[in-house]
């Protein structure tokens, strides 16, 4: 089915199930232990051996020799797949460091080896038995050294340079300008659940149990990655303890167990230990921003310019920070450009909001800056700038945008008008308090999915997709879709996700799953009702589906005398959406404390309004933003992959180290959707949330904390020793 | 993780003997830190002696008026009970702004003024570490030293002690007893517990091999105003930057002891008989001989700034 929009089904004029905050089906598994996630999958097949990866020490060279004797002969041991011994694998379009590179290193921890054992004690044990040599090469780490010679980013998520009229000449000219760089700090997704795989062999066919975000791209991955044909690869993967992006990818997890259950000759499972996550897989590049605003006398800006420099291994995509600002405020007279330099750091590839996340901690913190400069107050100025069509292409309209709401709701909600416009005027006690507010803009992407319903001829029905999981609630979303298009009760539906023998969804990644895989849940139930219609001789568009029971043509047939019928569907977007700026928007709220004596800083408490489509289950969006909002706080509080320009590694890597927020560290955090469904995103109306609510709350700490103190830390994370110089007299 | 055998003792002396007759063997108690560096192979034991049934698991008031702690009350028990709280407010404080509800469940007394650096060049076994390798260098002298000592540190290794129990119990001039392997029990002040790294970082603290923990003793309590801050960039379940402990008498005297800057906690008789006169001059005189980094430069401002809000309060 292709989706053309504006959508108009009649069954969202009155739904019953889809947009009430619904408890996920998935719950019981999960809160009893039962859900089975990857690694602790010990009945999907017999004899599961264990497997280690072992990491490289260096972070690029060479490996001139690899001692296996003392490993081989070590209690337990049934195979090692070792890099002085294995060819190495090949790439993919979605993997940019090698995953197993034989001799050659490009980055730290690197897989370099798999020792298969018994049992996982004996695995380790034995893997630290390899007596490993190098011959290191000198590496680029230092992104601060190198940013000068970058060249524009060739590949990335966005548009690498953009220009409206001419930036130069009206900044120049502008009466009031602000010209100011910020940088973020690499990040890790540092996921609950690590990266794991069960890898199992039938002949030639493959079969893969792991943790991954994106089912298709996984297999064709593998197939690319291991030279065997796709169709002789199964994916499965049902549960995944987080992603964040992080398993966006396949990592060396499944292709190390892929090839040591081919050296084994029997199954093997593969979990990359914690110290190896920071550095064997994927982060959030570090950015250097710089954003120029040019505003006449009354404070409407005339020229904008954003521009961003990260590295990565590739040197041809990086961490695309100016995306956000092509489509938030006005200003005839533009420019954005993201340039990317080569590093021998561990690569960077996509993480939550990828782009948007830290844009908005250069964007939004510039703008709080401006708006103090020109004496006005920040809701104000964004609201003043506020524009009409999308800035960047003046041409495209905006098929829903409620920023002003937000933000004016928002102010409203949080106490706004109590904010003191000078910083540093609030105390309570040893604590210095401050406000500070952040627009947000998150794009709203749909990709083709595709679904199967199956009446189960007792009155329920079976949806299955190789849609994800990644803690999201897609299982109760797509249950609720098919509850509501078959006029079923949510438990009579059942949701099975995440194994590539289902037909290809959309997957989850880029706040684009829950919009999209819910249209293929609903254009597969379109053309059920189709199949019904015909079978009953009812005309398609008078059918109704109320209460487990056909409607139509004086007919009124229960669900459960149809049989086992079942249709595949798929939802397509057509070219329209070109002429429309399609995004998610939000107003974002934050109050903090710093200690006037240590400069600790305490979030008191976190708002944020929603524009988001219509929400299809209220409870799990919710859960998506506070967590987003929390996953902020680490990004402008504390979380930074302290790099070693010496050695070329993430030092800090494991989670005793890189700190992401505790429980105390987050006290009240609130979430308003505003009720604002968009007919030109999906049939359903509806937008993704998960990626939104780490678009600004950054932004809204940093302007809280500069409120607060009347400091402004630069460069994230904004820690208490950037600070201490400049707190006041003690 | 190497393999290793394992025995239960069911004495201090036993368990004692057995360490000491069996060459590379080590204690152990809670685990929470053994078990980690054992995973790494930075610890590697060929033999654990398990104290868990040795029975030390007793706080016991003292004839002199203070109390005696058997090395397995868990940092949980300690920290909560009534006497502790009452008349030694800095340790429960102390301990209870260190690690986890879990982990302090399972920590105890002798295990945590045992644990080690957290130092991530130590924790890297591909990293130069003079303290997992006596004379392999130290990576982290020219590295990422946000978090490493600013004092007391030498030219083998900057690293810091990480605990908060032991901060407080050098306020409170806590003595250690131990029993050697030859079944001869000693006692030791806490401020020669911890050794400064010196040319051997690899040697931590006073105990002899095969010296066991059996005790802490706090002398009787002090009165006073107690304190502790912990500075850290989250709110719970890090490591400190700086930690200062405190106990402020009515006239403005009384102690302090600052954690997360130096390879013991750090406490200068001398300087905190300056306290009338205010944090700077107790953190200039304590921290006199400081060598720190650039990385770490700002502990001292954060030690003087955290022991000013300290004696802010207390006068409040």
């Amino acid at each position: 089915m292709e989706f053309n929009g504006p959508s108009q089904d009649a069954i969202l004029t009155d739904p019953k199930v889809i947009g009430k905050s619904t408890r996920r089906i998935d719950g019981p598994l999960k809160t009893t232990g039962t859900a089975p996630y990857a690694y602790e999958r010990h009945d999907v097949v017999p004899n599961q051996a264990y497997g280690y990866v072992l990491g490289a020490g260096i972070a690029k060279g060479r490996i001139t020799a690899m001692n296996l004797e003392d490993a081989r002969k070590a209690p337990g041991v049934i195979a090692i797949v070792a890099a002085t011994e294995h060819e190495p694998v090949g790439s993919s379009d979605f993997n940019h460091a090698p995953l197993f590179g034989g001799r050659k290193i490009a980055h730290y921890h690197q897989a370099i080896a798999c020792v298969v054992a018994e049992t996982f004690e004996e695995a380790r044990a034995a893997a630290a038995m390899i007596r490993t040599s190098y011959e290191p090469e000198d590496g680029t780490y230092d992104l601060a050294k190198v940013a000068p010679s970058a060249e524009l980013e060739k590949g990335g998520w966005g548009d690498a340079r953009s220009d409206r009229g001419d930036f130069e000449a009206t900044f120049g000219a502008a009466a009031e300008k602000l010209d100011q760089h910020y940088t973020t700090p690499d990040e890790s997704h540092a996921m609950m659940e690590p990266m794991a795989t069960i890898a199992a062999w039938d002949g030639d066919r493959l079969t893969v149990w792991t943790s991954n975000q994106m089912i298709n791209w996984g297999k064709e991955s593998l197939a690319s990655i291991l030279s065997i044909p796709e169709d002789k690869i199964r994916v499965d993967s049902p549960y995944i303890g987080g992603g964040f992006g992080g398993k966006l990818f396949v990592r060396a997890d499944a292709v190390m167990a892929a090839l040591a259950a081919k050296a084994a000759k029997r199954p093997v499972k593969v979990m990359l230990q914690r110290p190896l996550i920071f550095n064997n897989t994927t982060h959030r590049p570090a950015t250097i921003q710089r954003v120029r605003i040019g505003t006449d006398k009354q404070g409407r800006i005339q020229a904008i310019a954003h521009e961003c420099w990260s590295g990565n291994i590739t040197g041809q995509d990086g961490e695309n920070a100016t995306a956000q600002t092509n489509h938030m405020y006005a200003g005839d007279d533009r420019m954005t450009a993201s340039y990317v330099t080569q590093l021998d750091l561990p690569e960077g590839n996509a993480m939550r909001a990828p782009g948007e996340a830290p844009g908005h901690m250069g964007l939004e913190v510039a703008i709080d800056e401006m708006a103090e400069k020109l004496g006005m107050d920040p809701i104000e100025f964004r609201i003043l700038n506020e524009p009409k069509t999308m800035p960047a292409h003046p041409d495209r309209k905006f098929s829903e945008r409620h920023l002003v709401r937000c933000l004016r709701e928002g102010g409203e909600r949080f106490g706004w008008s109590k904010r003191q416009a000078k910083p540093a005027s609030v105390s309570d006690g040893r604590w210095l308090v401050g406000m500070g507010v952040s627009a947000g803009f998150r794009g709203a992407p749909t990709t083709k999915s595709a679904a199967r319903v199956a009446l189960d001829g007792n009155g329920g029905a079976k949806v299955t997709t190789d849609m994800t999981d990644i803690g999201t609630g897609s299982y109760t979303i797509i249950a609720q879709t098919a509850a509501e298009c078959l006029g079923l009760p949510l438990e009579k539906v059942s949701v099975v996700l995440g194994d590539s023998a289902f037909p290809v969804s959309s997957g989850s990644g880029g706040q684009w799953g829950a919009a999209s895989s819910t249209a293929g849940v609903y254009a597969a139930c379109i053309e059920l009702h189709r199949s019904i219609a015909q079978k009953l001789g009812i005309d398609p568009q008078t059918i109704r589906f109320e209460d487990g029971r056909v409607i139509g043509a004086g007919k009124t047939v229960p669900l459960s005398d149809l049989g086992q019928l079942a249709a595949t569907g798929e939802i397509d977007f057509g070219d329209y959406k070109k002429g429309y700026d399609i995004g998610t928007y939000a107003g974002h709220f934050c109050e903090v404390g710093v200690d006037r004596y240590t400069g600790e800083i305490r979030i008191r408490r976190m708002l944020a309004v929603c524009d988001a489509g219509r929400i299809l289950n209220p409870l799990s969006a919710r859960s998506q933003v506070i967590g987003a909002m929390t996953m902020a706080a680490g990004a402008t509080l504390m979380e930074e992959l302290a790099v070693d320009k010496r050695f070329g590694y993430f030092v800090n890597h494991d989670l005793a180290s890189y700190e992401v927020p505790v429980h105390a560290d987050i006290p009240h955090q609130e979430v308003v959707f505003l009720d604002t469904p968009d007919p030109y995103s999906t049939p359903l109306q509806a937008k993704g949330v998960g990626e939104l609510g780490i678009c600004g709350p950054t932004a809204a700490i940093a302007n809280a904390v500069y409120n607060a103190t009347g400091i402004r830390v630069r460069e994230y994370p904004i820690t208490l020793d950037k600070m201490i110089d400049q707190l006041p007299q003690v | 993780m190497r393999s290793f055998t394992y025995q239960r003792a069911e004495s201090a002396s036993q368990a004692a003997a057995a360490v000491a007759a069996t060459p590379g063997a080590k204690f152990i108690a809670g685990g929470t830190n053994l078990l980690d560096l054992m995973k790494l192979e930075i610890e590697t034991p060929t033999h654990l002696v398990d104290v868990q049934d040795t029975g030390l698991d007793r706080i016991e008031d003292t004839p002199e008026g203070g109390l005696r702690i058997g090395t397995l009350v868990s940092n949980t028990a300690l920290s909560a009970d009534q006497r502790v709280r009452r008349d030694y407010a800095v340790l429960t404080r102390a301990i209870q702004a260190g690690a986890s509800g879990q982990l302090r469940n399972k920590a105890t007394t002798g295990g945590n003024l045992l644990q080690r650096t957290r130092c991530p060049y130590f924790y890297d076994p591909n990293m130069p570490c003079n303290k997992r390798k006596p004379g392999d260098g130290c990576a982290a002298m020219k590295g990422y030293s946000r978090q490493l000592g600013v004092i007391g540190t030498s030219e083998s290794c900057i690293a810091t002690y990480p605990g908060d129990m032991a901060v407080a119990l050098r306020l409170l001039d806590a003595v250690v007893e131990t029993v050697k392997g030859d079944g001869t029990a000693r006692s030791i002040p806490i401020a020669d517990f911890h050794r400064l790294w010196g040319d051997h970082p690899e040697r931590e603290t006073a105990l002899e091999p095969g010296e066991m923990i059996t005790h802490v003793v706090l002398p009787k309590p002090l009165g006073g105003k107690h304190v502790y801050h912990k500075v850290r960039d989250r709110a719970s379940y890090a490591f400190a930057l700086v930690s200062v402990a405190a106990v402020i008498q009515p006239d403005g005297t009384g102690r302090v002891a600052f954690g997360g800057m130096a390879p013991k906690p750090w406490r200068v008789e001398e300087a905190e008989a300056l306290l009338p006169q205010g944090a700077s001059a107790v953190v200039k005189r304590a921290f006199a001989n400081a060598k720190p980094r650039s990385d770490n430069r700002f502990k001292l401002a954060l030690a003087e700034r955290t022991l000013a809000g300290i004696l802010a309060e207390a006068r409040s």
